[in-house]
């Protein structure tokens, strides 16, 4: 009985990104899941996300950018996080994100896997989920809220 | 108001449950009930059929072709984009809300605002298992809707020869019974009645037992299209089942049996699996299921059938008859031990099909000749014995060691007691095609032991059919009978112990499994 390893950790949040556009910010978070081992090609993983960002922009309301792509190049579900104060654009209809989170999927992932990153889209439509993101205090604190409300049912 | 959704996404791993949780959310503040059906990467749960009855209306809120669209039939259905869906769901529900109440303002155009919704049939499908467990479902899903097409027809076929005895055949297809010379009467089944038979020619003929023959050789027909169609249908929902279908009745229109259906089952299902991941355009999304994949799909197979494996076949054929007839000569016991393996091989598939004309052709000669003292009457009572055992063994298998077995097939090996009687062979096939690595072998087993016996003891038979029914027409028929016998033993007991050995090691796998997780 392994435990399964965690959506986040602290070192997968960037809680003061500066980025021009999406995709330097995407990249920016593309760097952290490569640094832990999650991601095995950055620039593999980028170009995934790049062609799914083409087919419909993932601006979501309420200043969320939502990059994310299964890929060949991604160990484990994992989701990286990003607060951007200035804002990017990300293509939402109401304005720039400033709030951005990356998913990651294994090309290959078996269904129990990819239920956790159900949950998590599932989250991610709550107001409240959203706010206490952007109020949390740290990076702990964001791994921290996401893995307490981010559960299978 | 209660609505029932359908969310898919082209990733299926974020706005397909951004929008499922979206809209379940808006409707709820409207003070709405709402379950959505995530067609995405994690696997999908369809809604409860009664959740669907009870819905008023429905939203697509889907990028991806909507998987099984028909059980939202007759309902008011608004289709968006994923997209709307995630960004405006409030907007969303008040559209669904205002197509309830149009249509309930005017049924006519939604066809009737009828809550009918379109019973999908089950298959044994789960989403989540591992390659080889799927093909075993999809083989078990086939074989549990052909079950039921073996017993009936068999039981028919079998009721037949009970009361219409070895005559019945002759007095069908045209022939001569006892001296007297009939006309066919029996109807093709593509024309009906129409081609100068009627029912009352037919029962004037043939009788009571020759129309129960007749029913039950139409169920028989379609064996292998239903086998074939339905593992189809496991594999690719229903855009499987049309290719399926007509790539299993062209395998046995081709003479390729029901490891033909097997074969054509799962190229149908793959083909038309394939199509519907295929990604097209929004217009076109619409006439795929119902036009686009039906079509491609049954030229591929109908190709596939008929040049692939139809050509092959046929060229075998011919090539196993002439060795047959080249082995005249040889030991008789071989012979008999040769027959039965073929006959068990494939039970009415190409093999069988070889051994069973050499049989009645040998026959029909030496009877023309008056030569009843020949080996052709031991070669037919050996290719009989050998094609009654099968369904036999497994009916005993069944009764003594019922643990092995689903209950369709308990049920099944109950009508295989009289299907073996009657030597209709095909009571095997759901076994066989359910696990063929293993049931064949068993049946093979058992029925070249009751060749080799019955060649060995001499026995004898004047009939081409008719199994126990025709026991008068035996020459040593305790000797025959025993012959049976032993190798209905032989072929449970190689069953129980292959399945056994396989259901113990599943269950130590399924162990295995449930520690890693």
């Amino acid at each position: 009985m392994s435990e399964p390893t965690p959506l986040i950790t602290a070192d997968l949040v960037a809680t003061d990104l500066v980025a021009a556009d999406r995709d330097a910010a995407t990249r920016q978070l593309i760097d952290l899941l490569a640094a832990a081992g999650r991601v095995t090609d950055a620039d593999g993983f980028h170009a995934d996300v790049r062609a799914r960002e083409a087919q419909m922009a993932t601006g979501m309301p309420g200043g969320i950018g939502l990059p994310h792509a299964r890929s060949e190049h991604v160990t484990v579900p994992s989701l990286a996080v990003g607060r951007i104060p200035a804002g990017v654009d990300f293509g939402a209809p109401d304005g720039p994100a400033t709030l951005i989170f990356l998913i990651a999927a294994p090309a290959s992932g078996d269904a129990a896997h990819l239920r956790i990153l159900a949950a998590l889209a599932r989250r991610l439509v709550h107001e409240s989920f959203r706010s206490s993101l952007l109020a949390a205090g740290s990076a702990d604190e964001i791994a921290a809220i996401i893995t307490r409300e981010v559960v299978v049912k | 108001m209660k609505f029932v959704g359908v969310s898919s996404c082209p990733t299926g791993i974020a706005h397909t449950y951004m929008a499922a949780e979206a809209l379940e959310q808006a409707a709820k503040d409207a003070g709405h009930e709402m379950e959505v059906e995530t067609q995405g990467s994690a696997g999908t749960i369809p809604l409860d059929p009664q959740t669907i009855a009870d819905a008023d209306g429905v939203v697509f809120a889907a990028d991806l072709p909507v998987r099984d669209r028909e059980r939202f039939e007759g309902k008011p259905i608004i289709d968006i984009g994923v997209k709307k869906a995630v960004h405006d769901p409030i907007g969303v529900m008040a559209a669904a809300v205002a197509a309830v109440e149009e249509a309930r303002a005017n049924p006519a155009a939604t066809g009737g605002g009828s809550t009918t919704t379109v019973a999908s049939p089950a298959t044994k499908v789960t989403a989540d298992a591992s390659v080889g467990n799927k093909i075993r479902q999809w083989l078990m899903t086939g074989v549990s809707y052909m079950i039921p097409f073996v017993a009936a027809g068999g039981i028919l076929i079998a009721l037949g020869f009970l009361f219409g005895g070895d005559g019945v055949v002759a007095k069908l297809y045209g022939g001569t019974f006892e001296g007297v010379t009939y006309t066919s009467v029996m109807p093709s089944f593509d024309g009906g009645f129409a081609s100068g038979n009627d029912i009352f020619d037919l029962l004037r003929q043939a009788g009571i037992p020759g129309l129960l023959f007749l029913l039950g050789k139409a169920a028989f027909f379609f064996l292998v299209p239903i086998l074939s169609g339905f593992i189809a249908f496991a594999i690719a929902d229903r855009p499987g089942l049309v290719p399926g279908i007509v790539g299993g009745l062209l395998a046995a229109v081709i003479g390729a049996g029901f490891l033909g259906g097997l074969a054509s089952g799962f190229v149908a299902g793959g083909i038309a699996f394939y199509l519907t991941r295929l990604k097209v355009p929004k217009g076109v999304r619409g006439v795929m299921p119902v036009v686009v994949i039906p079509l491609i799909s049954t030229i591929v197979i109908g190709v596939v059938m008929l040049l692939a494996i139809g050509k092959p076949i046929a060229a075998a054929q011919s090539w196993l008859t002439d060795w047959l007839s080249g082995l005249t000569g040889t030991s008789g016991i071989l012979l008999g031990i040769l027959l039965g393996l073929m006959m068990a091989f494939d039970m009415g598939g190409p093999v069988n099909k070889v051994a069973y004309t050499f049989a009645t052709g040998g026959l029909t000669t030496a009877i023309a000749a008056g030569d009843m003292a020949g080996p052709a009457l031991q070669i037919m009572a050996a290719v009989m014995a050998a094609g009654m055992t099968p369904p036999l063994g497994l009916a005993l298998a069944t009764a003594i060691r019922g643990k092995l077995f689903t209950a369709a097939e308990r049920e099944n090996g109950l009508a295989c007691w009289l299907l073996g009687l009657s030597f209709i062979t095909e009571g095997a096939i759901p076994f066989a095609a359910a696990n063929p690595l293993r049931v064949i072998p068993a049946l093979m087993a058992g029925s070249a032991v009751t060749g080799g016996l019955v060649m060995a003891v001499h026995a004898t038979v004047e009939a081409p059919h008719g199994g126990i029914w025709v026991i008068a027409l035996v020459g040593k028929p305790v000797l025959y009978l025993l012959a049976i016998v032993i190798g209905t033993v032989i072929t449970a007991a190689v069953t129980i112990a292959l399945k056994g050995a396989q259901a113990r090691k599943l269950a130590r796998t399924d162990q295995l499994q449930s520690v890693s997780v």
